[in-house]
């Protein structure tokens, strides 16, 4: 319930705010063609990154949990590493691939090719954001895999039903609901997202909302389109909890290595595939940035004030992360074990925070912390609230799809048995969720560490991280001085991964 | 696994320590919310807390955020003073009653219309709208004389503009408040059906022109001089338009101090160092900004500010930012 009341804290205040409007200015300012135009374009570009996503992430997770593909560990933590990219560090990095000056072009014109199609608007934001969302998808896939029981595969095979067919039937379904919850956090993270869409110039709703408190820092009229999105993503997370309520499989026992799936004369292609993924969501992006900091060397690296942001963002990201983890944990568990209409309603509410535009929710917490919570605004504790509010849906997705997998009669046993519900929760559901913990702490960490408008306006006064460098430079066009803080930002993220790859293939 | 459970649990605490030492440290004589990055910022402040020993601790953030965080801190100020890019994000919080009154002896040496009526703020450096051009595709005489002739479709796909700028809306507002609304709107009109390109900022513009990407763009005019500083700025050239005309407004950077902040007397000797002639030079000649205060000298490369703000533009009279975004909205500029 406190979980509950955290999250919407935002949600509750923008109705306030909302209120102040009025009623008729409200709906002159919402009941406009444009603004369903403007729902329409969000909605339809959130739907088209959400079914990329999942056309990519689902093979990648797969391949990288349960094949032989060559360099397995590897392209696990590389194709999670997309998520450590900005979205407008990968909005600029498309362009200077795709856009009509950019590399492409340039290759492109000694054959005769003058005119690449127009990359500016729909294809670009497409292209941008679903090349930094897909890793959602496979993060959270991969989390379910591990924790497939194998016996299930094996029973399938055993009653005759061929490899592609138990693949379809048996192992399809079982990523199912990871791969929705996984789906779910790329279209809410379409639809909040501000850098590659104002980048690219596709005018969204978010971009909107932006575009209309930045030019007259009116906050309610930013708060009344903020609910419309707040609402909108309500429907987008009741579409994916009917699938979900349709797809229910539990698996009874485990900890048994599964199958590793021999590829054969995929595995080539499979990798080549992989490269190719990777080229895109994090080769280019990076290679940008290093053209960047070949220029910026020029005119030196400030070193010591990078390292000290670093040490800023990882503080800020990794307590967020902990935070998060640890308040999905009691709504993930009443979530997957019970139907009553408190965790749903809950989990529902915890889902706004994350697809309310970065901006709005920063300002909310400016007033609760100016006047409410005074001893904790501009410290960090403020800013793990705020990644708490944030990116609790992701901790939640990564965790409820695994505790979802673990059968309740192991828990039941354990109390039957005279364990407390502490001890069987620490002694029987935590082991068997650690790699769904693991992920969603990766998840909310990865995310954590590029977040902006809260870093700038909720830490302590004078304290910087990666993300405010790299947008500093950015913002006034200093694109040389991003280049250091933006690989260092990727790199730190790179961390979580890293381990969570380790230990996975061990 | 033993392991790796103690050896989180000490990352863990390792984290948590390190966070209380870093917010322990809290002894500042002055806060700053500055809309300005500091690139730009941060070596006038290291001068200052060098020359008056006032520790200076900055927020630095988009100006629409930190005056949006003022606003909405409303009377629990955690800052003492609040800069920010142009007039018009100053004038929104002035207006919602946030800001003290300077001291007129302070902002005396800046021409009125630098500063609001009530002197709830002032200017710091000026920013003049230009047109950017690309030599090898426009000639300089070839430029409309007025910045009205770009509505012409003569200019159909071969403008530039940046409609979400700040600096682009508060002339905007200029042209409504020196032309009238209707003449504003048809103006826009005609822009739009010239098909300009939309691009996110003034950089990016500038950029574009420089390479030819595009003929003309509507920026500011020292985009131009530090993208040649750091040799980027390609064939572009500005074109500075003259007196009466709203695409040569001249926008301030503007700092005020916030109503009920903790250290008035020191936010005070601030404002005061940031009008000083060393502080108004550092903005001629780092920023390629104009300085507000008359005596002091502009870059050679620059017009004088003299010749191109006028005295009837009254910057404080920007202060409907709402309506020029109603009005861009409108008409699907936004």
């Amino acid at each position: 319930m406190l979980v509950a009341a955290i999250a919407v804290l935002p949600a509750v205040y923008l109705v306030i705010r909302a209120r102040e409007a009025g009623l008729g200015a409200t709906a002159d300012l919402v009941l406009t063609t444009r603004t369903a135009q403007l729902l329409g374009r969000s909605l339809g570009l959130a739907a088209a990154v959400t079914v990329t996503a999942v056309l990519i992430g689902v093979p990648v997770g797969w391949l990288t949990a349960r094949t032989d593909l060559p360099g397995r560990r590897l392209f696990t933590v590389l194709t999670a590493l997309p998520l450590a990219v900005p979205s407008y560090v990968a909005a600029l990095a498309v362009v200077a691939a795709f856009g009509p000056r950019g590399t492409i072009a340039r290759w492109l014109g000694p054959l005769g090719v003058d005119r690449l199609p127009e990359l500016y608007g729909f294809p670009g934001a497409w292209l941008a954001l679903s090349l930094s969302t897909f890793p959602y998808v496979t993060l959270t896939v991969r989390g379910a895999l591990r924790r497939l029981d194998p016996a299930l595969e094996e029973v399938s095979r055993s009653l005759g039903v061929g490899s592609w067919e138990t693949f379809l039937r048996v192992t399809l379904p079982q990523m199912a609901p990871a791969a929705a919850a996984g789906a779910l956090l790329a279209a809410l993270y379409t639809l909040a997202d501000f850098g590659a869409v104002s980048l690219l110039r596709y005018d969204t709703f978010t971009r909107a909302i932006y575009v209309q408190y930045k030019g007259s820092l009116d906050y309610s009229a930013a708060a009344v389109l903020a609910l419309v999105l707040a609402v909108m993503s309500l429907a987008v997370v009741a579409v994916e909890s009917r699938m979900r309520s349709r797809t229910r499989i539990v698996s009874s026992r485990t900890a048994r290595q599964p199958r590793v799936v021999p590829l054969g004369r995929w595995r080539l292609a499979a990798a080549g595939a992989m490269a190719l993924i990777v080229v895109l969501g994090l080769a280019l992006p990076v290679a940008t940035l290093v053209t960047w900091l070949v220029v910026g060397a020029q005119e030196g690296v400030d070193l010591a004030g990078t390292l000290r942001a670093a040490v800023h963002s990882a503080q800020a990201s990794g307590l967020g992360a902990l935070a998060a983890v640890g308040a999905a944990w009691p709504v993930a568990v009443l979530s997957a074990r019970r139907r009553g209409s408190v965790a749903r309603w809950t989990e529902r509410a915890a889902y706004v925070g994350y697809a309310l535009p970065g901006l709005v929710v920063a300002l909310s917490l400016v007033f609760f912390g100016a006047r409410v919570a005074t001893a904790l605004y501009q410290t960090v504790a403020m800013l793990v609230l705020a990644y708490l509010v944030l990116f609790l849906p992701q901790g939640l997705g990564a965790l409820r799809s695994t505790i979802a997998q673990v059968s309740p009669r192991l828990e039941e046993a354990s109390r039957s048995l005279g364990a407390s519900r502490l001890k069987t929760t620490l002694r029987v559901l935590l082991p068997l969720v650690r790699p769904g913990a693991a992920a969603a702490f990766a998840l909310v960490f990865l995310t954590a560490m590029k977040e902006l408008p809260a870093a700038l306006l909720l830490g302590p006064t004078g304290w910087d991280t990666l993300a405010t460098r790299v947008w500093a430079s950015t913002s006034e066009g200093f694109l040389a001085r991003a280049a250091a803080p933006a690989l260092l930002l990727i790199a730190v993220s790179s961390v979580p991964l890293v381990f969570l790859a380790l230990r996975d293939n061990r | 696994m033993r392991l790796s459970r103690r050896s989180a649990v000490a990352l863990i605490m390792a984290v948590m320590s390190m966070t209380g030492s870093a917010c322990s440290d809290d002894s500042a004589d002055l806060t700053v919310y500055s809309g300005r990055i500091a690139d730009l910022m941060g070596p006038l402040f290291n001068q200052f807390e060098q020359e008056t020993g006032v520790k200076v601790k900055v927020r630095y953030g988009d100006s629409a955020e930190v005056a949006g965080a003022a606003l909405e801190e409303g009377d629990k100020p955690r800052a003492d003073v609040l800069l920010v890019q142009d007039a018009g994000n100053i004038g929104q919080v002035s207006k919602s009653g946030r800001l003290t009154t300077l001291d007129a002896g302070v902002v005396d040496k800046v021409p009125t219309q630098f500063r609001s009526v009530d002197n709830h703020w002032v200017g710091l450096s000026g920013r003049a709208r230009v047109v950017a051009y690309n030599t090898d595709k426009v000639r300089e005489d070839q430029l409309p004389p007025e910045i009205t002739g770009f509505s012409d479709p003569r200019w159909k796909g071969r403008l530039a503009w940046a409609p979400t700028n700040g600096s682009f809306q508060a002339f905007i507002t200029a042209f409504r408040v020196m032309e009238g609304d209707a003449a504003a709107e048809a103006w826009l009109r005609g822009v739009k059906a010239n098909e300009a390109k939309v691009f996110p900022n003034n950089v990016a513009i500038l950029d574009a022109v420089g390479r030819g990407e595009v003929d003309t763009g509507f920026v500011n005019h020292y985009y131009l001089y530090r993208a040649r500083a750091e040799g980027q700025a390609g064939k572009a050239e500005n074109k500075y338009y003259g007196a009466g005309d709203p695409g040569g407004l001249v926008n301030v950077s503007a700092a005020g101090i916030l109503r009920g902040a903790k250290h008035p007397v020191a936010a005070r000797r601030l404002v005061e160092f940031l009008l000083s002639d060393n502080a108004q030079r550092y903005f001629a000649d780092k920023t390629f900004e104009l300085p507000v205060v008359p005596t002091v000298q502009a870059d050679p490369a620059l017009p004088p500010i003299t010749a191109l703000a006028r005295p009837e533009v009254d910057l404080a009279r920007l202060e409907d930012a709402k309506g020029t975004v109603d009005l861009l909205t409108r008409l699907g500029v936004l």
